[in-house]
């Protein structure tokens, strides 16, 4: 089926971000006003396509100037479904949180949104895209734009931090760079299902897992995998809070984990039962993220860097569930993508409400903030039971799926793993809740005001898609994660649906 | 084969300069020579010796078979991408590192130590 709506993806956010400055000159709220509009009307546009993909069942196309091969294609599935509708409902909701965190800074707002709006617009780029180079191009755009965001404050600290993610971040692009042209040198072809045609064509050869091994760097470097997470807890530790949370619920996933589950299943058709080798390392790495993830968060006293750590043990619970390999592992690392970057998200709005209200992030000086701040702890303790795995929130199912994954591949070691880190999870986010938001009746609470309302709304909006997908997890497994994991176990279908008829 | 092995090499210097050197200015310079060693690389695989550049200037050229020795052109192209895209971060990561001699009044990183864990 043609798609003659999805160049929009790309155009919509790109001409927001090109408006922003241009009328902000005029009156500079409306920066805020494009900025919120542009991301909800994208937020509408995914779902009108999602409606349609589950109406139909119909994978949608469309080629750019009517090349075909040559030209650049862009595919909607429903893996691209899902990591739309997850980057688009954190988007808006970080940039209807900024309208009133932006209050702090001296730099104007209208570069804020000119840059949140550029990362939106590499990450739609990116997620609906279907060709190779095309993709780097758009990694390279959403990159660039959160290396100046992680810098917005123009501190020390935040200048120092994106410096460092800079460099690694960019020599993971270069990574990048050189796998595709190590596999265009072969193939002399960019686009994803005839490149995927023609590796099949070349069988496993060493030059084969020479490739995957390149482009597993580039994206180990920008997921934060475990030997490359050093820039992550910086630069998410650094941002401004909004952007913590579009970086660890968004940018980590879409730039590091759909891209790579893209080309790799889709375009070298990996599965478990024909490459056991990629699996087994994607666990390997997998849990020594998960561990030392979890157990680096429990150590951290800062709010914010100790779910920076988190995010990284989430990250390794992608990876193990993806590296399982059969229906339910992967089914579980989408749904795990979904519950993160909602709950995490809501996570890292409410750390910067609790920094916008009494000046500090350090967990040993909040006391007693639920009395005072009532909707941001209940948001805060919420997404916690989400992230902790408790029923009935989405990171529940999420756990639940990939814990049965484990179990039914016979890996029970996993199984349990999983499990004894869930409750680690738990363990560090309470610790959270008991310090800042509840303490000992005696204790007086730190001086603060409840957040203004609409980043309350922000806040307010995740926590009850949060409790929605986890009421209705029954839907989102038929509708939305489920069709996403069909994607990927048929990888090479992928080539078929795309070519096929042409 | 030679102009490969020299890709590798180059980009093997550019890595070492970025993980050895202290200096911001050098490690940006390091970042630069990797850029240039994959995008040499990339414009080394649409290479073919003694081929024409990939310009049809009538018909007659398409129908003599000269189309066939030309330089594939889609590598240049992505090349041009790839050049414009380095532009723009070796253009931001300069103003990080003079932004960080702003604050810090130096340039050497083991003295940029604001953030610790």
């Amino acid at each position: 089926m043609e798609g003659r709506l999805l160049p929009l993806f790309v155009a919509v956010p790109l001409a927001g971000a090109f408006l922003v400055p241009l009328l902000a000159k005029l009156w500079t709220r409306f920066s805020d006003l494009i900025a919120n509009v542009v991301l909800a009307l994208l937020l509408g546009i995914t779902v009108h396509h999602w409606l349609m993909l589950s109406s139909t069942g119909m994978p949608m196309h469309y080629w750019v100037g009517g090349w075909r091969l040559i030209g650049i294609a862009m595919w909607f599935d429903a893996l691209t479904a899902l990591i739309l509708l997850i980057t688009n409902i954190v988007g808006f909701c970080a940039a209807l949180y900024s309208v009133r965190y932006l209050d702090r800074y001296s730099s104007g707002r209208w570069k804020f949104y000119t840059l949140l709006l550029l990362l939106c617009a590499g990450l739609n780029g990116l997620a609906i895209s279907g060709d190779l180079f095309n993709m780097f191009v758009f990694i390279e755009i959403s990159a660039i734009a959160s290396y100046a965001l992680v810098a917005f404050g123009t501190e020390e600290e935040e200048v120092e931090a994106a410096f460092k993610y800079m460099v690694l971040g960019e020599v993971g692009g270069a990574v990048l760079l050189f796998g595709i042209a190590l596999l265009y040198a072969r193939a002399s072809t960019l686009n994803l299902a005839h490149l995927s045609q023609v590796l099949i064509g070349m069988g496993r050869t060493p030059f084969y897992w020479f490739v995957i091994a390149t482009l597993l760097i580039g994206f180990a470097i920008k997921m934060g995998m475990e030997p490359f997470h050093a820039w992550l807890a910086d630069a998410h530790f650094s941002a401004p809070a909004p952007i913590s949370a579009m970086l660890s619920g968004v940018f980590i996933k879409v730039t590091g984990v759909y891209a790579m589950c893209r080309i790799m299943f889709c375009v070298f058709g990996v599965a478990r039962a024909e490459t056991p080798a990629f699996f087994n390392l994607l666990i390997a790495f997998g849990a020594v993220s998960m561990v030392l993830g979890g157990l680096l968060a429990y150590s951290q006293s800062d709010y914010k860097r100790l779910l920076a750590y988190s995010s990284i043990s989430q990250i390794g619970y992608i990876l193990v569930a993806l590296g399982i390999g059969n229906f339910w592992g992967i089914a579980g690392a989408m749904f795990h993508i979904l519950a993160h970057a909602l709950s995490k998200g809501t996570l890292f709005l409410t750390s910067g409400s609790v920094e916008r209200a009494t000046g500090t992030r350090n967990l040993d000086k909040l006391k007693s903030l639920e009395r005072t701040m009532p909707l941001t702890s209940w948001s805060h303790i919420l997404a916690s039971f989400s992230m902790a795995g408790v029923p009935p929130f989405a990171g529940f199912f999420s756990k639940l799926l990939i814990i049965i994954g484990a179990i039914s591949a016979r890996m029970y070691w996993l199984a349990f793993l999983a499990a004894l880190f869930s409750a680690v999870t738990f363990g560090y986010l309470t610790k959270v809740v008991k310090q800042a938001f509840f303490a000992r009746k005696d204790v007086e609470p730190t001086k603060a005001k409840e957040s203004p309302a609409l980043m309350g709304v922000a806040m307010l909006v995740l926590v009850v898609l949060i409790i929605l997908a986890g009421l209705g997890f029954k839907g989102i497994l038929d509708y939305l994660v489920g069709p996403a994991a069909k994607v990927l176990l048929n990888g090479l279908e992928y080539a078929r649906l795309v070519l096929g008829g042409y | 084969m030679i102009p490969y092995i020299a890709c590798v090499l180059l980009f093997l210097i550019g890595l070492y300069v970025v993980i050895s050197k202290r200096n911001l200015i050098k490690i940006v310079i390091g970042f630069s020579l990797i850029e240039y060693a994959v995008n040499l690389f990339f414009a080394l695989v649409g290479f073919k010796k003694g081929a024409l550049a990939p310009i049809i200037t009538s018909g007659e050229q398409v129908r003599m078979g000269v189309a066939r020795n030309f330089v594939d052109p889609i590598p240049q192209a992505l090349v041009l991408t790839a050049i414009v895209i380095g532009l723009s971060t070796t253009a931001l990561m300069l103003s990080l590192a003079l932004r960080l001699y702003e604050k810090y009044k130096t340039f050497d990183i083991s003295e940029i130590r604001r953030l610790k864990g």
